[in-house]
């Protein structure tokens, strides 16, 4: 276990390098970010060669990068254009982002692996046909069309809870949000815990199971909903890295303060050091995220232990 | 033992038995009318070709058919009280202590993720046996079916197991309730024939100690007349004839049963007539095939960063005469599937010769290996995985003529008609696709496959063990007829001695890498020369019977 974790680990290092190198190539190499920062208004030399300084962009890409990579590491994540500090702007969002993926991730978790094991233990009955037409049109209708929909219905309409979430974005206000957020992986979920259980259910070894004398209750639980749900966890883990890494549709429909609004409102100007730094900070939570499903696998599976 | 249960009631009793299972086409019956009984102690065992209901017959006595499947008349008699309309609760307290199971296949009927001691443990926890010292409980069920190290063997996950041991354990989970009636369900057939005896041996040991009643599942009418007392034939879904072991092997009355006879390797004692053959062998020094110092290191990852070598191939050397089969034989990691896959050309050696007709295979361009290829062709064991189920037949068998750009279209499909003449399937076949076919018939499209190239050699890699004896004794057949008539060299990969009788004219016999032995088939099977040979033969079910 101790080997397969430190391999893990390893494997972490030349994906953040190549994903920050990624990233930093394609905001600062292929645009000017000076030129977004004027808003194409004319400019002096001087004026325009201070800011290139203070962004390093006079000096040759690697150098930059090297900087760049040099602050990430000492937790520097750089200023915006307005003056602030990008590490204050990534506390202040990530904590309400962190807060909706945990909601959403609660919601698919729970009604997603619910529905998914009755769906399967009874394949082709009402319920799991139901089921299936339901979260065939969730997953097929787009995630901002969704939004609007609960906005206005249960927001407006019915009035049951604020349709947009204020500043401070606390669990009540994000409800909606989660839900709409939760819906398209809760679909998945369903979809894969069913699956997982029905192709159990047939297995040798639950065949076994049941004659050695268990109870129908024990062959399920035991043999196939432990088996049944790894491949769910570690979905879910994955999913709980990306929605970590801010929902961009959904935080800017219900105007939620997060990570994922602070990003779109950086590109939207074209403030390329925030870009940056929010998407290198995006990275570094996947990666780490991706790990800790990684050995999640392991602890639920022996075999993958000492493969 | 049979006479002194003469008059008592039998443990299982089955009565017109139909069942009939639900499927897409509609309702299939897959047993029609199956009487079959049991004495307490007594074992009695179904044969048949797989799709005969043998399976499905026993799984109904423990009310363990698939969903779909249901018993659609007649009485299931266990200790006198019929199951046939049982609910799944009612069954569940025959299930374990009165009846327990031995399934076929030990790979996949552990769950992966629990400790084999839980696995024990919940058994006997669900039977009433929970309390007191559990793990020592566990151990000695363990140690009972012969698992050496049991108490830290318990403490293992079932993929830490070789095949034989989860066997073990599987058996020690089926008997730990001392049930009154063991279902074994072809309990060996995955496992190498020296393990298989000793298993079965193994089994019968508890079960007569422990006066537990077995029925006992296989294909094998060579096996089941050696373990059982009684056997009963099953043919498409109906029992065509039972009686003492012997009585029907000896004066077999049914038609199927007499062929089952003629066809079971395991019964047969000469190879099959080969005149061109076997006169090749006798006299020729003409060798198509000369490995000589052959050797195969893997590198392979231990704990942790290091690495070790494996040697699965040790300077194995041996040739292959031209128009002759060659067996080699060996159990599982004895390194004959990387022989065969050298020779291939699919594994690079890491030190030795093949010399095919003389050249040094290791020293061919490019282009050279590419006209090599189209003499030396492949059969591989799984019909089922060796065929691309979205090419249809013709494609399959038109695809390497093709590759090799031989003749247009139009006499591409003419030789296609003739070698699916060849392997005796009708031209209509061309058509149809893999899932359309049986395993026998997808591994005669698999011959006529490596025959399309017009090739010298075939290697055959366990080319026959995955089909049933019947099947199995047709397509050993034809690869003998169509090496009468072609002049074919085989190497013939196999764990299965009593294949190698029926089709060897030489044998070589490996282990752990090396070469144990080899000679011609005749002499090696007379006269063994090593204690490990004499193992393997006399691991060949139903080899006693024929003294």
């Amino acid at each position: 276990m101790l080997m397969y974790t430190l391999r893990r680990v390893l494997h972490m290092v030349p994906v953040f390098f190549g994903a920050t190198l990624l990233v930093y190539f394609l905001v600062f190499a292929t645009g000017d970010p000076i030129a977004a920062l004027s808003g194409g208004k004319p400019m002096s030399d001087a004026v325009e060669a201070t800011l290139r300084a203070q962004y390093n962009l006079d000096q040759p890409f690697w150098v930059q990068y090297g900087i760049y990579l040099k602050n990430l590491l000492t937790l520097d994540l750089g200023t915006t254009f307005s003056g602030q500090s990008v590490n204050d702007v990534v506390a202040r969002a990530m904590p309400v982002t962190a807060r909706l993926a945990v909601m959403a991730l609660a919601i698919e978790a729970i009604f997603g692996v619910v529905f998914g094991v009755f769906a399967g233990l009874r394949k082709g009955g009402i319920f799991d046909s139901t089921v299936l037409v339901l979260s065939l049109v969730v997953i097929s209708v787009p995630t901002f069309v969704l939004g609007f929909v609960f906005q206005f219905v249960f927001g407006v309409k019915l009035d049951w809870t604020s349709p947009t979430v204020g500043p401070d974005a606390g669990w009540g206000d994000l409800i909606l949000p989660a839900t709409v957020l939760g819906l398209v992986s809760l679909a998945y979920v369903i979809r894969l815990s069913r699956t997982q259980i029905a192709e159990n259910l047939s297995a040798d070894f639950v065949r076994t199971a049941s004659a050695k004398g268990l109870t129908r209750g024990r062959v399920v639980l035991v043999h196939v909903l432990r088996n049944s749900l790894i491949p769910v966890i570690t979905f879910l883990g994955a999913d709980l890295g990306m929605l970590m890494g801010g929902a961009i549709v959904t935080e800017g429909v219900f105007n939620v303060p997060g990570i994922g609004k602070v990003l779109f409102d950086a590109i939207k100007i074209g403030e390329s050091p925030t870009v940056v730094a929010v998407v290198s900070v995006m990275v570094l939570v996947f990666v780490v995220a991706n790990l800790a499903v990684d050995l999640l696998y392991a602890l639920l599976d022996p075999r993958i232990r000492y493969a | 033992m049979e006479m002194q249960n003469k008059n008592e009631q039998p443990l299982l009793d089955m009565r017109d038995v139909e069942i009939t299972f639900n499927t897409a086409n509609g309702p299939v019956k897959a047993v029609r009318g199956a009487n079959l009984s049991v004495m307490q102690g007594e074992s009695v065992a179904i044969v048949g070709e797989s799709g005969s209901g043998k399976s499905t017959i026993a799984l109904a006595a423990m009310g363990l058919l698939a969903r779909n499947g249901k018993v659609t008349g007649g009485q299931i008699l266990f200790d006198g009280k019929d199951y046939a309309a049982a609910s799944d609760k009612e069954f569940r307290h025959i299930r374990g202590d009165q009846i327990g199971m031995v399934p076929q296949d030990p790979m996949s009927n552990l769950n992966p993720v629990w400790k084999i001691g839980f696995q024990v443990k919940e058994t006997l926890k669900a039977n009433g046996l929970g309390g007191g010292d559990m793990n020592k409980k566990v151990a000695e069920a363990l140690e009972n079916a012969g698992l050496p190290d049991a108490e830290r063997r318990a403490g293992q996950y079932p993929h830490e197991f070789s095949g034989g041991m989860r066997q073990r354990a599987l058996i020690s989970i089926g008997l730990s309730c001392r049930p009154r009636l063991l279902v074994a369900d072809e309990p060996t057939s995955a496992l190498d024939v020296t393990v298989q005896r000793q298993i079965l041996d193994h089994l019968d040991n508890m079960t007569a100690e422990l006066g537990t009643a077995v029925l006992f599942i296989t294909h094998d009418l060579g096996l089941a007349a050696e373990r059982a007392e009684k056997v009963v034939v099953m043919y498409k879904g109906q029992v065509v004839e039972s009686g003492p072991a012997i009585d029907l092997l000896r004066n077999p009355q049914h038609p199927y049963t007499k062929r089952l006879i003629d066809s079971a390797p395991s019964l047969s004692s000469h190879r099959m007539e080969n005149e061109a053959a076997a006169q090749k062998s006798a006299s020729g020094t003409d060798n198509v095939l000369e490995i000589e110092n052959l050797t195969k290191v893997f590198k392979i990852r231990e704990k942790g960063l290091k690495k070790s070598d494996f040697l699965a191939v040790d300077d194995v050397s041996f040739n292959v005469r031209r128009g002759t089969t060659t067996a080699v034989v060996g159990e599982s990691g004895s390194g004959k599937s990387t022989v065969a896959k050298m020779v291939l050309n699919l594994l690079e050696p890491t030190s030795g010769t093949i010399r095919f007709d003389g050249e040094d295979m290791g020293r061919l361009s490019e282009k050279e290996l590419f006209r090599f290829r189209r003499r030396v062709q492949p059969i591989f064991q799984d019909p089922y995985g060796s065929l691309d189920p979205m090419y249809s037949i013709f494609r399959t068998i038109e695809q390497p003529l093709k590759i090799h750009g031989i003749g247009d279209a139009r006499s591409r499909q003419n030789k296609v008609k003739e070698l699916l003449e060849h392997v005796s399937m009708p031209a209509s076949t061309m058509h149809r696709f893999p899932n359309e076919l049986s395993g026998g018939q997808r591994q005669r499209i698999a011959i006529a496959r490596a025959l399309a190239l017009e090739p010298e050699v075939i290697i055959c890699d366990e080319a026959v063990s995955a089909l049933d004896v019947l099947v199995q004794a047709q397509v050993l057949e034809l690869l003998n007829k169509l090496q009468a008539e072609l002049g074919l060299s085989y190497l013939f990969i196999t764990h299965d001695l009593a294949v190698v009788r029926q089709i060897a004219d030489d044998v070589v016999v490996m282990k752990d890498g090396q070469l144990v032995e080899s000679g011609k088939t005749d002499d090696i099977f007379a006269t063994p020369q090593t204690e490990y040979t004499s193992n393997l033969l006399d691991a060949i079910p139903g080899g006693q019977l024929l003294v």
